[in-house]
């Protein structure tokens, strides 16, 4: 089983690539030590987007289905967080509210999943209609203003987004709580990118990794073969789906508010930059890719939203009409073959 | 009945210019929404620098359409081969027009107010410019019939929809065909926005309004859109009108969404493909 974690289906396989993100791992681990309280909450404010982009690279790179509704189920799992987590009253209830909130996120997916595969809506289609669905949640969202648009103690408030809901948190000892916030919620972050980026590649590089790989490259060709594609496109599209779900809780958990301006445009089209940018192909480049592109968007949002947008979407454009495969992988590609230039080198790739 | 055309012009106009670059070149254009809004910018400019409604949308149209040409020939052409890359490359462009815009011109400019004039029926009053925009709505679908049925450029581009290599081979000169296509599509977008331009405050978000619109009108049509555009419309603007009657705007829209999702999931090729093999 663990022996998945190394495979065709993933870049990296090496001894020296483990080395590597051992490295990385314990860094990330000790940086709280030296980094001011600040700084580490902002850096788990970056780690918790990653689930979205690891989502759609799964989906997108990996079976084929280019999902624009990744905030989708970012907005339904958050606001479900929210007013889960108000009307669970907080405390312990919280990690609830997470289960439950991802698994509606799920929920949702195999719903849409259901009449888009099952419909064999494919192609540019396919990422129009769930961002369709995407808008349509946000305007909803942004006109929930009024007093009789509450569930439970829950107010939905419309375009001020819902706020005043509890952040994740446990028992701890000596009767105290702990609330994942700062460095708890950057360690909390960093624990569930190792097992998910750890869980999906072992999915990868699994029988249904190999699946759903063929199915990206000729539909036809494994339907002939005898898999069900559609029942594979559908498990993929759920667990991509829940990852965004899960980063939409976290997200509301961080800030305790989430508005309707994280589902609609442009925040839709972020996670697309972030993994065209990175490149689709493989979800160590995704993942190491949308936390530099966060950390650069950050730097540049304080200055001014428009510019860092503009610049997203330009890099957007560059990618696919310069590298269309992603410019993580294009580097790393490169350096890879810089470095290793034996017979056997290439044979991970 | 009124409300209805209503909505449907609003769905007619808002697709038409996004169907007729799908269909032609299989593209989505993320940037349609842009396009809208750029003719909605030059027609209320065009006013705002004293020149007659009608010449200033005449004027947004044309600007939608040159700057159509223009992006077809610098970025969507060479995406022909890779529908899904011209899609991310569009929405680049989006992305970047409407923050670009927001930095330049601010958040909003002054609008036009819709020109005057009213009828009733019954006890109810309705603007005649609503009318005008019905009327755009038709005369854009008579637009695209004539272009595309009863004119040499669009017995070749018909040629070029069915097989690009083969037009190419008799002569047509395809890149060509796609680049006016394309400019016609934009064109239409323009109008779109030029035509209802006097009706909504311009913000350069403004083309969010319309995309999910012209998206699931050009959804539920399917790949002919000479076939399923008008009919689409129809069908959606039904059930659109239908439910913003009983429950509001809100329900209107999530219905709407809602059909579209099962529309595909009964007919997979769309109303046009439906009607395709009806007749056959």
């Amino acid at each position: 089983m663990l022996r998945l974690v190394n495979g065709p289906q993933t870049v990296g396989n090496g001894p020296a690539f483990w080395i590597s993100f051992l490295v990385v791992l314990v860094g990330a681990l000790v940086y709280p030590l030296f980094a001011d309280a600040y700084d580490v909450g902002n850096f788990a404010y970056f780690l918790l987007w990653v689930f979205m982009a690891l989502g759609l690279c799964l989906m997108w790179g990996y079976c084929g289905m280019l999902s624009f509704g990744q905030t989708f189920f970012f907005g339904i799992a958050g606001y479900a967080y929210g007013v889960l987590a108000i009307n669970f009253g907080g405390g312990t209830m919280t990690l609830a509210a997470l289960v439950l909130a991802v698994l509606l996120a799920a929920l949702a997916a195999l719903v849409l999943g259901y009449f888009l595969i099952w419909g064999r809506v494919g192609g540019v289609f396919f990422g129009i209609v769930t961002l369709s669905a995407t808008l349509v949640l946000a305007f909803f969202l942004g006109q929930t203003a009024g007093p009789e648009w509450r569930i439970g103690e829950a107010r939905l408030n419309g375009f001020n987004g819902m706020k005043g809901m509890d952040p994740l948190n446990v028992p701890w000892f000596d009767d105290e709580t702990l609330y994942f916030e700062g460095s708890s919620l950057y360690y909390l972050a960093i624990g569930m990118i190792v097992l998910v980026y750890l869980g999906l590649r072992m999915l990868l590089n699994s029988r249904f990794g190999n699946v759903i790989v063929a199915i990206r490259e000729d539909p036809q060709r494994a339907e002939l073969l005898g898999y069900d594609v559609r029942k594979y496109q559908l498990v993929t599209f759920i667990i991509g789906s829940s990852l965004a779900g899960l980063s939409g809780v976290l997200y509301t958990s961080w800030g305790q508010f989430i508005t309707p301006s994280s589902v609609g445009l442009p925040a839709a089209a972020m996670p697309i930059v972030w993994v065209a940018f990175s490149g689709r192909g493989d979800i160590t480049a995704t993942m190491v890719g949308s936390f530099l592109i966060l950390v650069a968007f950050q730097t540049i949002t304080v200055h001014s939203q428009q510019a860092a947008l503009i610049l997203m979407g330009a890099m957007l454009l560059t990618t696919v009409m310069v590298a269309p495969q992603g410019f993580v992988i294009g580097v790393a590609r490169l350096v890879g073959r810089l470095f290793r230039r034996g017979p056997s080198a290439r044979a991970g790739d | 009945m009124y409300q209805f055309a209503d909505v449907f012009a609003f769905l007619i106009l808002s697709a038409a210019g996004l169907a007729i670059v799908f269909g032609m070149m299989g593209v989505i254009n993320m940037a349609h929404g842009e396009f809208i809004m750029c003719g909605a910018y030059v027609t209320v400019g065009l006013v705002h620098g004293g020149v007659p409604l009608p010449l200033a949308q005449l004027g947004g149209v044309l600007a939608a359409a040159v700057i159509g040409v223009v992006v077809e020939v610098l970025i969507v052409r060479k995406f022909y081969s890779r529908p899904l890359d011209s899609l991310l490359a569009t929405w680049g462009l989006s992305l970047v027009v409407t923050q670009g815009m927001l930095i330049v011109v601010g958040s909003s400019v002054a609008g036009i107010g819709t020109p005057p004039g009213s009828f009733t029926v019954g006890e109810y009053s309705f603007s005649v410019y609503r009318l005008v925009l019905f009327g755009g709505a038709l005369a854009a679908l008579a637009l695209i019939y004539v272009i595309f049925m009863r004119t040499r450029f669009g017995v070749h581009a018909r040629a070029t929809m069915q097989n690009p290599r083969m037009a190419q081979s008799l002569g047509v000169r395809v890149g060509r065909i796609y680049g006016l296509s394309f400019g016609i599509g934009a064109g239409l977008a323009g109008l779109c926005g030029a035509l209802y331009a006097p009706t909504m405050t311009l913000i350069p978000t403004m083309g969010a309004t319309f995309i999910v619109e012209s998206f699931v009108t050009v959804v539920v049509g399917g790949a002919n859109v000479l076939l399923g555009t008008a009919p689409a419309g129809l069908l959606l603007a039904g059930v659109r009108t239908a439910l913003n009657a009983w429950a509001g705007q809100i329900v209107g829209q999530i219905g709407m969404l809602l059909a579209v999702i099962i529309i595909i999931r009964l007919l997979p090729e769309g109303v046009s493909g439906f009607l395709a093999r009806r007749s056959r």
